[in-house]
């Protein structure tokens, strides 16, 4: 185990040192400057400016400042947000992301698990067709167009909730709904998968023939043992939210991570850019190797050395 | 008993063959791997309607611009704005042409005194949206498949050496999957992007960059798991070389595994062209695909709603279609799901 976990760390060290790395090359390759939207700047003006972000030194020591500073948690200093560090700027954003994150995540687990807990019991049912083009529909509907239909339907015609704010619950409650679906999509389709390959295993006949009833059998011994590979969905779980936060916030207008970062890209604020999409990396590799660690500590059938071995 | 039993028949009496040739022999015609699929593709509705419906929207995609006499590109701002109108439809009350601007029923075909019939109306800049819509499709087709192609090959060529190979080979390819696959899509997709000019090519080369990672794990697993067998042995045994023995034995028993990946990379591609449209970084005008289409709609979806809805229901269409089929695909060709 302890190798075992050596071995990913040192992964991830790498994979983030070449999404870092990059991440830098690229931004330098990049065609326009930041001030170059800046309309009445004159030659000296920007050389002054090159300078104080340091833009007017070679490449090489560019690169080896910034990955020093990035060890050391500065990401470097915004262009268009009033010269404020990137990491306060993250920090400061990081809440409403955060919330809307794990109130996606929470509740569109709960209820992918519910629907396919009962597509699986009532397996060929009306029910379980429900269930499963439910599921279909989740996993297929991009999550910014179900949030533009909410937001056109429940905000603008019906007028329940708000349009677009971020001030309290309320305004939470549609991006949630729009974030969510892919959750329950996905939670849904594993269920139910898991549950109808339980559900013909021997120790549930075993169960049944001692005289168990349905719901006995499903509750006390079906579903605990299909829940532990659910464990594996919350990776693929944790990308898909996080490409959904960028346009449901940006639909929503919530001052998250999401929204800033769809903003810096339009207007070309590298320090941003990088400083995002090296956080969104972070987090996501580091949630990943979180979700195989717990894996395989819940299931000890799994070989860790051993990867797919299917 | 009136009714005697009839009388048996002679031949039934004739000894039975005594040689047992015909044991060996096959009643039942040979199926070939794919007709085998196809058998249990027929059986889930779902796929097969599916499958129309996504046959019929590329006709569409194909046709489609080319049904109304409006150039998807002509624009004339005089005759922006309008809500759809369909000959028929409008005799019974939709699709008139009609629409409420600050809560005052209006019919701009009437008060412009167009005879025009915009099936889906315009936008602000005049152009038919319904050959626009099209025209979208068929770009958005078009990158997906494009994406899903070069996935393929590059995967399948990728897992095939790594798998087929083994040893140190496999063991360094292995390494630089795992690096490449703990990156993120979404972010190499959007660094490439901004790097490179927009546009259809670079959208799917951005696309492609992470995109085979997937594929070419799953035809190293299942290369790992073939190459093993007798029948590789043997063909191994009568001289056949390693490109013989991956292109004619294994490259065929890998088609399943192939065929479903690729079905379901064709949905991601079309939401991640899309998804970026969305944020401003994908195609620029005046092409149009669904997402620069929906983007558009977006702008002004308060007022206009179907500029923004239209386009939103054929990606749904062409998503939830695709992932259907890719569903049936996989029922058909998992082995586990033989019956």
């Amino acid at each position: 185990m302890a190798k075992y976990l050596i071995k990913r760390v040192i992964y991830l060290v790498i994979t983030l040192f070449i999404i870092t790395s990059l991440t830098f090359f690229l931004m330098k390759f990049l065609p326009g400057s930041p001030f170059q939207n800046e309309e009445k700047l004159s030659e000296e003006q920007r050389v002054i400016l090159d300078e104080k972000y340091g833009l007017d030194e070679p490449i090489p020591v560019q690169y080896a400042k910034y990955m020093v500073n990035i060890v050391k948690g500065d990401l470097g200093v915004s262009f268009q947000f009033d010269n404020q560090p990137v990491t306060d700027l993250l920090i400061k954003r990081m809440g409403p992301s955060l919330q809307l994150g794990f109130q996606a995540m929470f509740i569109g687990t709960l209820i992918g698990i519910l629907l396919g807990v009962l597509a699986a019991m009532f397996q060929n049912t009306w029910i379980d067709y429900g269930s499963t083009f439910l599921a279909v529909l989740g996993k297929s509907i991009p999550s910014f167009v179900f949030a533009a239909l909410l937001q056109y339907v429940i905000g603008v015609k019906l007028e329940l909730l708000p349009v677009a704010a971020w001030d309290g619950f309320a305004s939470s409650i549609m991006p949630t709904i729009a974030l969510a679906i892919f959750p329950v999509a996905t939670a849904a389709r594993f269920m139910r998968t898991e549950l109808i390959e339980v559900f013909g295993s021997d120790y549930i006949t075993l169960a049944k023939a001692k005289g168990n009833s349905r719901m006995e059998v499903s509750f006390k011994h079906a579903i605990r043992n299909g829940l532990i590979p659910l464990v594996t969905v919350l990776g693929p779980m944790a990308v898909g939210l996080m490409t959904g936060s960028m346009v449901v916030e940006q639909i929503f207008s919530i001052p998250g991570i999401g929204e800033q970062f769809v903003k810096s890209i339009q207007t070309n604020d590298f320090p941003i850019i990088m400083g995002t999409t090296i956080f969104f990396a972070f987090l996501l590799t580091v949630i990943i190797l979180i979700v195989d660690i717990l894996y395989g500590i819940i299931d000890p059938r799994i070989r860790l050395q051993g990867g797919d071995k299917s | 008993m009136t009714n005697a039993p009839d009388k048996i028949e002679k031949h039934r009496f004739e000894p039975a063959p005594k040689d047992h040739f015909d044991n060996e022999k096959i009643e039942k015609p040979q199926l070939s791997f794919a007709k085998d699929a196809w058998l249990r593709v027929r059986k889930n509705k779902a796929a097969l309607v599916s499958a129309v419906v996504l046959f019929l929207v590329i006709v569409m995609a194909i046709i489609g611009p080319h049904i109304t006499k409006f150039d998807p590109y002509a624009q004339d701002v005089t005759k922006g704005n309008l809500p759809p109108r369909v000959p028929l439809l409008e005799d019974i009350g939709i699709f008139d042409g009609s629409q409420k601007i600050g809560g005052v029923e209006t019919n701009k075909y009437e008060d412009l005194g167009l005879e025009e019939y915009y099936w889906f109306g315009t936008d602000s800049l005049g152009r038919d949206l319904f050959s626009r819509v099209w025209l979208g499709t068929r770009v958005s087709l078009y990158i997906a498949l494009l994406a899903a192609v070069i996935d393929m090959a590059v995967g399948v060529a990728y897992g095939l050496i790594s798998g087929f190979k083994g040893g140190r080979v496999d063991n360094v390819m292995q390494r630089i999957l795992e690096v490449i696959s703990g990156i993120p899509n979404l972010i190499v997709v959007i660094l490439m992007l901004l790097i490179m000019k927009p546009g259809i090519l670079s959208i799917t080369i951005a696309m492609v960059i992470t995109g085979w990672v997937g594929m070419a794990r799953v035809v190293r697993g299942q290369v790992l798991k073939l190459r093993d067998q007798e029948y590789v042995l043997a063909s191994r045994t009568l001289g056949a070389k390693s490109d013989r023995l991956l292109i004619k034995h294994l490259l065929p028993n890998l088609s399943g595994v192939i065929i479903i990946n690729t079905m379901f990379t064709i949905p991601s591609a079309i939401f991640f062209e899309a998804f970026l449209s969305f944020i401003g970084i994908g195609l620029q005008a005046p092409r149009a695909s669904l997402g620069t289409l929906i983007e558009d709609g977006y702008k002004t979806f308060q007022f206009l709603p179907h500029l923004m809805v239209i386009p939103c229901i054929v990606i749904c269409i062409i998503l939830i279609a695709s992932n259907l089929i890719g569903d049936g695909l996989r029922d058909a060709f998992d082995p586990k799901m033989r019956d």
